[in-house]
């Protein structure tokens, strides 16, 4: 591979790598300009924009079975003919996901942080780096930039979630966050390093390879090492029991990073959960399917049990997002790559995470304008809301209604197509309890509903919400009724996605 | 392509969703004229549906058909036939004279009423043209969000109204997460979700315990809707607290929805199925019309009463259902008499939305005006109000089945089905009709309208000041009671048109099973 084909394959991650550089520097060059530090979050918005364009121009060139990226092979680590990342479906689909994870998130946080913190460069670059992170897990196919993709994720996550240092909460959440954090990524490297072990490479294909033709005698170091690998993915998607840091990082973060942990860490731990369990252990499909059958259960029903009880929509809205990474674990548990079907399970979980990112997005935009005029994010902050802004409440209330799955939603299509991969495998166990959650969130959900079309404004008198986040709640709307109206589109591009990775299984 | 017709009169009122929604506030009283007027067009058209099928009988007429989500198999598929006509133009009527009657009476938060009802009308109508399961799930949601907001917004305080949306909304749900499970495993069989062609597929067929748990699941949902006791407690509270215009459409179109749904899809989907338990949802329909009937009997307050008694009227429309359901004998005379027990089911469905819808408003009327509607502190109203006397009378009337009225035909036809094919369930279920007059004469047309007036009483409880309009029924809801006083005669003497495109569907439809 030359030189010039290595950067083309590259392009979207050095474009977002850019761009993070070119905020950093501009927030050193106007150190002392606060007018035009106004300008930080456009210049990141235009780099993640541009990094959505080369991901849509690069797109073709992953048709067929993708292609590695490598500028020298053989030199990779432990001697393996292995590159580290592949450009494929799947890592085009997450490359395009996290820019747009970004850029909403961007959109909601201009006058958010504005209020808060002066250092705002830092912030959109550290947000951009996240961002670049999720792109490398979703295409690393080894062990060791696999694990590399998600610390890197972690460490520039720590940042964020205590980035407001004089805020007991903040600091609070992102030490607990650090804590569980850095224990489970141990516990995953140390799984890694098990099956290291017993296969001699790091290479996803070369293990899968390694198990199938190499002895038997070492396949039970294989179970030790998925359980101790889940942990760690298990941390970043929050899944139970390894989820107890999402509550408190969730509330004490700034919100725009409450946003996008919410969907963009748990995007990044979906993808690498799918490749590392497809591409490495496609012969143990029958073990983890099992252990995560019952994660999901716990987790969905855990998740909104909790979150009967919250009285603050941010930690409301992290246990909703615990339940609802239960619900797309369904579509893992439950796929079925050879079915000439609809669902395969694999397509439902990106539709799922496509709407959940749309439909969380904007319900967190919600909430941020709500914090921005209110100064809090107790449920009876929105009391009232449809008199005092009735574009954000109406919005809410079709992101809540994504959220629990009713349509025209895009949250109904995602929970057709995993619900739909649960009956086709005969798991109706699983469909039942996701049903069954699905009408046990609507108790929380309505708790916001009520308060916004039911309560009394604490306060009279209209608000704006700012072009930023009118910005963020409209599109994000608009692409959940869309998802759900117009669904063909988003379908397809999510059932090519997945091709690939199905069709290596 | 033909006239897209089921197209506008399902999306003309969503068209005006929108409008009156983007309408600048303070301007209220255009905003209820565009509402009513944006209601007028499906209105229209569904009768001109209605006339243009009944010259030719039998299967789907109007049908349009586009492409959706290829992937999903999900297409754009309706048609309307005899047995969703009726129940088309009854949610186009019953709309149209909700949104006129509630441009007088609604004060607080109009666009969003106005707004909400349009919205409400757009998922109650595609529930009745969808032909496509897909379509119709997603329409049957949509109807659920502008109902509980109606009923939590505009509910009265001291009905618990936040409660009863919920609790709407909730058992609503339960019921259509478990139909939408069914649905999928129906089409994991059958490969389509045209709701035409599955029948002929034997859905679920390889499979009889999951054929059960569907055919269940499916049922429950529409039971819960109808309501079917036990499933019907859901029904008073929502019925209680909503807005007069959201018991009206309560009663008169959503309750429908699951009786339609029986009718549509479980019947054709599992007629075995059905027969095998039809025994069963008979027992459910017999403890709907009798349970149903003594709680009404039991009620103080003149809402709850005639909630209760859509317990009772539905569960005559289960008994006609289980009737032509309880046997799968297509030779005559038995299919005739199945016949008639789907035709009195269905026409059941129209005359209790009128009928209901018509005794709502007429709860609306006393309530607007004394802000009560506890039965004991009225009385001797017939002198006072002699209109309001008369109106309610005949509507009372009609409900409790006298001849003449249009309960009666429904009822009767209800009767003759189920003597010929279960004559137990109907010598019991005659027992409903008796305890209706009971109640109806008794707790309406006596504590409301007879005995001795107390001029004392009268003045605590009738406000005056907020009272702009006669004592006695104003002509606005002369008006809005009018056309549902025309059908209950109409039905009632000359049935025929009506029942005409209903028999040709129904007859098809039992031959066809």
């Amino acid at each position: 591979m030359t030189l010039n084909q290595f950067v083309v394959l590259l392009l979207p991650e050095l474009v977002l790598t850019l761009a993070a550089l070119v905020v950093l520097g501009l927030e050193i060059v106007w150190r002392d300009a606060d007018g035009r530090k106004r300008v930080l979050p456009l210049v990141a918005l235009v780099g993640v924009l541009a990094t959505l364009l080369v991901t849509v121009l690069i797109w073709p060139l992953a048709s067929g079975g993708g292609l590695p990226i490598s500028l020298a092979p053989g030199q990779d680590f432990g001697g393996d003919q292995t590159p580290m990342l592949a450009l494929d479906g799947l890592s085009l689909f997450f490359k395009a996901l996290a820019a747009l994870v970004l850029a909403l998130v961007l959109l909601s946080s201009t006058e958010y942080v504005r209020a808060r913190t002066p250092f705002r460069g830092e912030f959109y670059a550290l947000i951009l780096f996240a961002g670049l992170a999720i792109t490398l897990a979703a295409a690393a196919t080894n062990l060791l930039m696999i694990y590399l993709a998600i610390e890197f994720l972690s460490l520039t996550s720590y940042l964020l979630t205590g980035y407001l240092r004089d805020d007991e909460k903040s600091t609070e959440g992102a030490v607990k966050y650090f804590v569980y954090g850095a224990t489970a990524s141990a516990i995953m490297v140390y799984g890694f390093s098990l099956l290291y072990g017993a296969t001699g490479t790091i290479d996803l294909a070369g293990i899968a390879t390694a198990l199938t033709t190499g002895s038997a005698a070492v396949h039970w170091l294989v179970y030790p090492a998925l359980i101790m690998a889940l942990v760690g993915l298990g941390f970043k998607i929050t899944l139970v029991p390894f989820h107890q840091w999402a509550p408190d990082a969730y509330e004490g973060a700034p919100t725009p990073v409450t946003a996008f942990l919410s969907v963009g860490s748990k995007a990044a731990g979906f993808a690498v959960l799918m490749r590392f369990l497809l591409t490495a252990l496609p012969g143990f499909q029958v073990d983890w399917m099992g252990v995560l059958a019952g994660i999901a259960i716990v987790t969905m029903t855990l998740g909104n049990l909790v979150a009967l009880w919250q009285r603050n929509v941010k930690r409301l809205l992290a246990y909703s997002s615990i339940a609802q990474a239960g619900y797309i674990l369904i579509g893992l548990v439950a796929l079925a790559p050879q079915a000439q079907s609809w669902t395969t399970g694999l397509n439902g979980v990106l539709l799922y995470l496509l709407a959940y990112l749309f439909t969380n997005l904007g319900a967190f935009a919600v909430v941020i304008a709500v914090e921005n005029r209110t100064g809090s994010a107790e449920l009876d902050a929105f009391a009232g809301l449809v008199r005092r802004n009735p574009f954000l409440a109406v919005m809410m209330l079709i992101f809540l209604l994504s959220l629990i799955g009713i349509p025209p939603t895009g949250g109904f299509l995602g929970k057709l197509f995993v619900f739909g991969a649960a009956i086709q495998r005969q798991m109706l166990v699983l469909a039942v309890v996701g049903i069954v959650n699905s009408v046990i969130s609507v108790y929380y959900y309505y708790a916001i509903i009520r308060q916004m079309f039911f309560g009394e404004a604490r306060e009279p008198g209209c608000f704006d919400e700012g072009p930023g986040l009118r910005v963020a709640v409209g599109v994000s709307a608009t692409l959940v009724l869309l998802m759900s109206l117009a669904a063909e589109p988003f379908i397809r591009l999510a059932t090519e996605s997945v091709s690939m990775l199905a069709a290596s299984f | 392509m033909n006239f897209p017709i089921l197209t506008l009169i399902t999306f003309i009122p969503l068209l005006g969703s929108v409008v009156v929604a983007l309408m600048p506030g303070g301007r209220e009283r255009e905003m209820k004229l565009l509402a009513v007027l944006f209601s007028v067009p499906s209105l229209v058209l569904s009768i001109i549906a209605w006339v243009a099928y009944a010259g030719t009988p039998g299967g789907m007429q109007f049908t349009e058909e586009a492409a959706w989500i290829p992937t999903l198999n999900a297409a754009y598929r309706l048609g309307v036939d005899g047995i969703s006509l009726p129940l088309v133009f009854l949610t186009a009527l019953l709309t149209t004279l909700s949104l006129f009657y509630s441009s007088y009476t609604i004060k607080k938060r109009v666009k969003e009423f106005f707004a909400l009802f349009l919205l409400l009308e757009v998922g109650m109508m595609g529930v009745f043209v969808a032909l496509d399961l897909v379509l119709f799930y997603v329409f049957w949601e949509v109807g659920l969000v502008p109902m509980f907001l109606l009923i939590g917004i505009w509910g009265q305080p001291q009905d618990r109204p936040q409660y009863s949306a919920i609790k709407f909304f909730l058992y609503t749900l339960v019921g259509s997460v478990a139909m939408l499970l069914a649905f999928i495993a129906i089409y994991m069989t059958t490969g389509t979700w045209n709701m035409l062609e599955i029948p002929a597929l034997g859905p679920l067929a390889n499979s009889p315990g999951l054929a059960v748990a569907a055919f269940w699941a499916i049922f429950i949902a529409f039971a819960i809707k109808v309501p079917s006791w036990p499933f019907h407690t859901w029904l008073p509270d929502a019925h209680t607290a909503a807005p007069t215009a959201g018991s009206v459409v309560l009663a008169g179109v959503l309750l429908k929805l699951g009786g339609y749904g029986m009718i549509r899809i479980l019947l054709p989907f599992f007629p075995d199925l059905f027969r095998q338990f039809a025994p069963w949802i008979g027992v459910l329909a017999l403890v709907s019309m009798i349970y149903g009937a003594l709680v009404s009997m039991a009620q103080w307050d003149l809402k709850r009463l005639i909630a209760y008694s859509s317990v009772s009227h539905m569960g005559f429309f289960m008994l006609g259902l289980v009737a032509a359901a309880a046997t799968l004998d297509a030779s005559n005379p038995v299919l005739t008499s199945r016949a008639i027990a789907l035709n009195g089911a269905v026409l059941q469905m129209f005359n209790h939305g009128i009928i209901t819808g018509g005794l709502f408003f007429l709860v609306g009327v006393i309530y607007e005006r004394t802000h009560t509607r506890d039965l004991k502190v009225f009385g001797g109203l017939s002198a006072k109000m002699p209109v309001y006397y008369g109106v309610m009378l005949m509507t009372a009337l009609a409900s409790l089945g006298l001849p003449g009225l249009a309960g009666f035909i429904s009822e009767f036809l209800v009767f003759r089905g189920a003597f010929a094919i279960i004559p137990i369930y109907a010598i019991i279920g005659v027992l409903a009709i008796v305890l209706g007059a009971a109640y109806i004469l008794w707790k309406i047309i006596q504590n409301v309208f007879l005995g001795e007036f107390s001029e004392e009483r009268w003045g605590k409880i009738y406000d005056e000041h907020h009272w702009p309009f006669s004592l006695d029924m104003a002509r606005f809801e002369l008006i809005t009671l009018a056309p549902l006083l025309f059908f209950m005669l109409l039905v009632g003497v000359y049935p025929a048109p009506v029942l005409n495109a209903i028999n040709a569907t129904a007859t098809a439809l039992l031959a066809g099973l």
